[in-house]
């Protein structure tokens, strides 16, 4: 079974700017897969190398086995693109510009699988609507709903969720991890990290045009990030020095990191005994929001 | 095939759903140029020695009609769609850069034709018509529209703004068309005139296609099919070298 994806030392300049600098990257199939990386690492390029909108100048991508230039059509026919781009064709109604783009795969009857889509995307009083009346989060779904209609087996959306309300959000990653259970692949990028964080079960980081980081969610979590105590003193409270020594001041609160849940009992025992008072007390999960500045910052925290 | 059945279906409703705009307009335009034209000239010229000004003067207006808006077609299409972004919609699919060619073309021609055909309706009224030979129409007209389609392609993926295709239509279409022989017959030129016209692909166009209607002509029909003919191939293979690049298409 050929991977979903597969990227091979891809290059790519703009002029100057080197939007990817040799990535290297497999995506096995059926899995739910993050791209992530600050404005401008390569993300959207990378994308767009993969569907053949941009010439890469080296390297080799596959996507299920067919290389994207020399067998662009099966390429083509396995992928379907959400771009980043609020883009629509105003001479059509939400049904035409799918039928239409049924048809530019080749199928001529598509109407059961158009109005499933639609009705997954609650689009379906939109149906004969022209597309320049719709509000920018309704065309934002059209975009969705035009990266399915030829059910390709990799699906890959470029921050679909910018600028979606939150029942859409919930819409949406219902029907995207639906369509996952059934065993399509999905890349996602984003800029929401939590939503990577619950979506995807493993994570490739982007910067400036390099994979910096790649692994499954759990293990990125684990090494960059941890269970954190967060304490607020009362007024005139001061902690003892051999918890000081570990702990970080940040806007008043001390934050101490710990691995297992057991240590938090003695700390809070030395607290106590050292008469402590607490005004809160909190216990933080690892999150990616930490993994990813501690990556971005040049951690590379023993990556394989 | 069927991906390139698709965009054509779809570059003909484009133009068809604001048929006001891409049909009726110009058929108006060509009769105000037929109505002025023919009103100042018609007593004090006669072409070919037998055919009245008004008469000569309607297959120019019709030929030039297809040819204008075969190039407005394809060419406003893909500035557009590049524009938008939307072009995003015809690069993601399996669709060959041969079909991406041929739907936008025969698009510009079908355009072409349909304007054509009103303008030619329209006229009627003004002049009777003899067809001396359908077929001369037929071909000069498909391979003028094809010829204007394919630098409406090339102009539209040329131009990254609207004011620079503005420019490649004022600059370049406009004097071709207007210096052809829509409004005049060469002979009536000083011989300079005429020789410079020579050199011009569209008075061929609308010289052969003109045959068709009065069975004379300025030059032979099998000489404007020869240079006609061999222009649509060099463009067809320019604009395919193109698409094949992807040049400002894919990149
Ligand atoms: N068509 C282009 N011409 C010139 N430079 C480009 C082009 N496309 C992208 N770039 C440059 O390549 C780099 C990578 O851009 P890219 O759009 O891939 O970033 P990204 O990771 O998608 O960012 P974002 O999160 O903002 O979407 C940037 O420096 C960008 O300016
Ligand atoms: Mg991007």
């Amino acid at each position: 079974m050929p991977p979903a994806l597969r990227v091979d030392r891809v290059a790519k300049r703009f002029g100057a700017v080197t939007a990817l600098a040799g990535v290297d990257l497999e995506v096995a199939q059926g899995e739910f897969f993050g791209l992530l990386g600050p404005n401008g690492a390569g993300k959207t390029t990378l994308i767009s190398a993969l569907a053949g909108l941009v010439r890469t100048d080296d390297g080799k991508i596959e996507v299920m086995g067919c290389d994207v230039v020399a067998d662009y059509r099966n390429a083509r026919r396995q992928l379907g693109v959400v771009p980043q781009e609020l883009v629509f064709d105003p001479f059509f109604t939400v049904r035409e510009t799918l039928k239409i783009q049924s048809g530019y795969f080749g199928i001529r009857d598509n109407d059961d699988w158009i109005d499933e889509i639609l009705a997954n995307l609650d689009l379906t009083a939109k149906a004969n609507a022209n597309m320049r009346t719709l509000s920018g989060g309704m065309k934002r779904r059209v975009l969705v709903a035009q990266a399915l209609v030829h059910r390709p087996p990799v699906i890959v959306l470029d921050e679909p969720t910018a600028g979606v309300d939150v029942e859409l959000r919930q819409t949406l990653w219902q029907f995207i991890r639906r369509l996952n259970r059934d065993g399509h692949t999905i890349v996602l990028t984003t800029h929401y990290l939590e939503e990577a964080e619950s979506l995807c079960t493993r994570i490739a980081m982007l910067q400036a045009g390099r994979v910096v980081a790649l692994d499954t969610t759990a293990n990125l979590l684990q090494r960059f990030s941890s269970h954190t105590l967060r304490l607020r003193l009362a007024p005139g409270a001061s902690l003892p020095p051999g918890i000081k020594a570990r702990a970080a001041l940040h806007d008043g609160v001390w934050s101490l990191a710990f691995q297992h849940f057991e240590e938090v009992a003695p700390i809070l025992a030395q607290l106590s005994a050292a008469g402590c008072c607490l005004e809160n007390l909190e216990i933080g999960k690892p999150d990616l929001e930490e993994v990813f500045i501690r990556v971005m910052q040049g951690e590379r925290g023993g990556m394989r | 095939m069927s991906g390139f059945r698709t965009l054509f279906y779809k570059e003909i409703l484009r133009f068809w759903k604001v048929a006001t705009q891409t049909v009726a307009a110009p058929v108006v335009t060509a009769l105000l140029y037929l109505m002025i034209f023919s009103h100042v000239l018609e007593s004090h010229v006669l072409v070919y020695g037998r055919v009245s000004y008004t008469a000569f003067l309607v297959p120019g207006l019709v030929m030039m009609s297809v040819l204008q808006n075969a190039f407005a077609n394809s060419s406003s299409s893909l500035i557009q769609s590049k524009v938008t972004g939307n072009i995003i919609f015809v690069l993601l699919p399996p669709i060959s850069y041969r079909e991406f060619y041929a739907a936008y073309v025969l698009a510009a021609v079908a355009r072409g034709l349909v304007v054509g055909l009103g303008v030619l309706l329209a006229t009627l009224a003004f002049a009777p018509l003899a067809f001396d030979n359908v077929l001369w129409v037929l071909v000069f007209a498909a391979l003028g529209g094809g010829i204007m389609g394919s630098l409406g392609v090339i102009a539209g993926i040329w131009a990254d703004k609207f004011d620079q295709l503005a420019a490649f239509q004022n600059f370049l279409i406009m004097p071709l068309t207007f210096l052809s022989g829509v409004f005049y017959s060469i002979h009536s030129l000083p011989p300079f005139w005429q020789q410079v016209s020579h050199f011009n692909p569209i008075f061929y166009m609308i010289d052969g296609f003109r045959r068709g209607f009065f069975g004379i002509s300025d030059v032979s029909p099998w000489t404007s099919l020869a240079i006609v003919g061999t222009c649509f191939a060099l463009l067809t293979a320019l604009t395919l070298a193109m698409l094949k690049r992807g040049y400002k298409l894919r990149n």
